[in-house]
């Protein structure tokens, strides 16, 4: 049962992979990449016409259809803050926060290399392409050392974060001509550099993250809940927890461009610790870690757009200041839901449905 | 390899071999020696237990019981020997709703906002995984004849969503162990004994035909041990198969109907009764042991 899902889902990652390579390496590929890119070029048309719509409608100065790249970092916000959460929630709950900091240091090596092969040998690749495939074999990496020995370990993680820093810092200032200046983009993000380029890329990963996610929820909320259990039952818990930690560096990457190296694993966590502190079930905690992030991203880009500062830093500024307010309506909820404690239940065995021993004795 | 020839006879018996496999052992060891290093923590341990049986594994700190455990689910392979679980090897046994595992303590149930009911419903999820889309009501023929019912299914079979069926099994089972006021407590705010009640839930909500239980009572209140021992007997007496491991000898004594001693090979494997009486005991911890409570007395 579980042998063709697996292989399902790695031709559909690889799928994934060569879809945004695609995209990128568009110049070059003729037929397929075209193609694709063109269809994520007309859905972001689509995009701006909507936002100008918004902008006639409301008349919020942001909007206005001189800014094309307003829409762009206000599309990619929006993206951010659906993926960020929706992954967070599964890494906060496994005690794994800070993996998303570790594969985000490794992105910038990515970013460094991609810089790097264009300087070199004319590449002409996005930078954010390389930083995708980077960040993704750096975290299958850190999963396969946990798996042979048996725990994820914070000096490994530690290990993998300052190597991936060391090695982007080392390969950019190699070539340092005009490389330096291009690399606060990626380590504070900027709104103004969201090209059409780099909004096709994180759309492609968006909708690989989100289709992968609902359609492995099940699995990767047992895996998440209780890995040994989970694979008494059969659940294949290593494919899956490859699966979560490569999703986990997509959603780095795409983050990236408006959050920055630096500040982009806030996204993963704070949201998620904010809606822990509010929601009873998952499933809400699901839903309220989503509103929480987009509740951020879009006061933190407004805020950012308006007072002229780095939209990073004010969107996680936000999302502590929800979280704090998160964790004293919590403790409110808690405070009057103390009182009432339900009776247990009497043990009623009567209607257990047994399958065992239909042929036995 | 010659694991990877396929041998017709053995591909064509599959299906049959699940229906007959029932009246063979549920678990069958037979000369299983396991070590994480050079050194063997299970040596040489041959084991049956068969359909309906209520089985405790005692055995001092480090004895190799969870090790045990874990080669029987085939979490772990044997160094030498073999393991098989409902008469297939344990470590590439498929149907893994057939077996409810429980373990000490979840890791994440502590913080993790999630309800009793969601808990629950995870014994559902081999049901509705993404293999067991239903042959009927699927195929293309269905996309034309009707197309929105026909989406509707393949989406929620893809998705893993649960069908109202699969739901009135999962309260089945929390009112089974008396857990439905608390359905939608969240699980961080139950007691220990409550939580572990749960996961017997999870259990039942997988149609379970054995338990495993891995000392399952640690950091439990003694009133809610013996009520957690009564609904473990009350399982049993529905059928199902209890595999226990324990460190509390006195419960083991008054509540299974069989014991294995364990350390690193088997001491004993006989009726609790016979236990008792039995040197297995001193010779398997040392001679410091004694009951702590219950049968012995």
């Amino acid at each position: 049962m579980s042998d063709p899902l697996t292989v399902a889902l790695v031709t559909w990652l690889l799928a994934a992979v060569d879809g945004s390579a695609a995209v990128a390496l568009q110049g070059g590929l003729a037929g397929v990449g075209e193609v694709v890119f063109g269809a994520l070029l007309w859905l972001l048309d689509q995009w701006y016409w909507l936002m100008d719509w918004v902008y006639y409608v409301t008349g919020v100065e942001m909007l206005n259809p001189r800014y094309r790249y307003m829409h762009r970092a206000v599309l990619v916000g929006l993206c951010v803050g659906v993926m960020a959460p929706l992954i967070g929630t599964f890494l906060v709950h496994r005690q794994l926060a800070l993996i998303g900091d570790a594969l985000a240091h490794t992105a910038f090596a990515g970013v460094a290399v991609g810089l790097f092969l264009n300087a070199v040998i004319d590449l002409g690749v996005s930078p954010y392409l390389t930083a995708v495939v980077v960040a993704m074999i750096a975290a299958l990496f850190i999963e396969l050392i946990s798996e042979t020995t048996d725990a994820y370990n914070d000096v490994s993680m530690a290990i993998v974060l300052s190597t991936g820093f060391a090695l982007g810092t080392t390969l950019i200032s190699l070539n340092a001509g005009g490389l330096a200046v291009g690399v606060n983009q990626f380590l504070f993000g900027n709104l103004s550099t969201v090209s059409p380029q780099s909004a096709a890329i994180l759309i492609v990963l968006f909708a690989v993250i989100v289709g992968t996610v609902a359609v492995t929820r099940n699995e990767l909320l047992y895996v998440t809940f209780d890995e040994t259990a989970a694979e008494v039952s059969g659940i294949p818990v290593n494919w899956y927890n490859r699966v979560m930690v490569m999703l986990t560096a997509m959603v780095v990457v795409g983050a990236m461009q408006i959050m920055g190296v630096i500040l982009v694993a806030a996204m993963l966590v704070v949201p998620v610790a904010g809606a822990t502190q509010v929601s009873r079930s998952f499933t809400e905690s699901l839903v309220v870690s989503v509103v929480l992030a987009e509740l951020a991203v879009l006061l933190g880009i407004g805020v950012a757009y308006y007072g002229g500062v780095t939209a990073g830093g004010v969107i996680v500024l936000v999302a502590v200041g929800i979280y704090i307010c998160a964790v004293g309506i919590g403790k409110l909820q808690s405070a009057r839901g103390e009182a009432e404690t339900p009776e247990m239940g009497t043990i009623e065995t009567d209607g257990v449905e047994v399958d065992a021993g239909t042929g036995g004795d | 390899m010659s694991e990877n020839i396929i041998d017709p006879a053995t591909a064509a018996d599959t299906s049959a071999a699940s229906d007959a496999e029932a009246s063979g052992p549920i678990v069958d060891l037979s000369g299983v020696t396991f070590g994480y290093t050079a050194t063997p923590v299970i040596e040489d341990v041959s084991l049956t237990v068969d359909s309906g049986e209520y089985v405790a594994i005692v055995g001092p700190n480090g004895s190799g019981k969870s090790t045990l455990m874990r080669l029987m689910l085939g979490l772990l392979g044997p160094d030498a020997g073999t393991a098989r679980l409902f008469g297939a090897d344990a470590d590439r046994f498929g149907d893994g709703e057939r077996v409810g595992y429980v373990a000490q303590q979840a890791t994440a149930a502590e913080e993790m906002p999630i309800t009793v009911r969601e808990v629950v419903k995870m014994g559902r999820f081999p049901y509705v995984a993404v293999g067991n889309l239903p042959a009927e009501g699927s195929g293309v023929d269905d996309l034309f004849e009707d197309p929105i019912g026909t989406t509707r299914r393949t989406a929620n079979a893809v998705s893993g969503r649960l069908t109202d069926a699969d739901w009135a099994i999962v309260d089945d089972a929390l009112t089974t162990v008396g857990m439905s006021a608390f359905a939608d407590r969240r699980i961080g705010q139950l007691s220990g004994g409550q939580r572990q009640r749960v996961f017997i839930a999870r259990a039942l909500a997988g149609e379970a035909d054995l338990l495993v239980l891995d000392e399952p009572t640690v950091g439990v209140d003694a009133e809610s041990v013996d009520a957690f021992y009564d609904l473990l007997d009350a399982l049993n007496d529905a059928g199902i198969t209890v595999i226990l491991i324990e460190h509390d000898l006195g419960a083991v004594v008054e509540h299974a109907d069989r014991v294995v001693c364990l350390n690193r090979e088997v001491y004993f494997d006989g009726p609790a009764d016979e236990f008792v009486e039995s040197d297995a005991l001193a010779r398997a911890f040392g001679t410091g042991a004694r009951f702590l409570a219950g049968g012995a007395e």
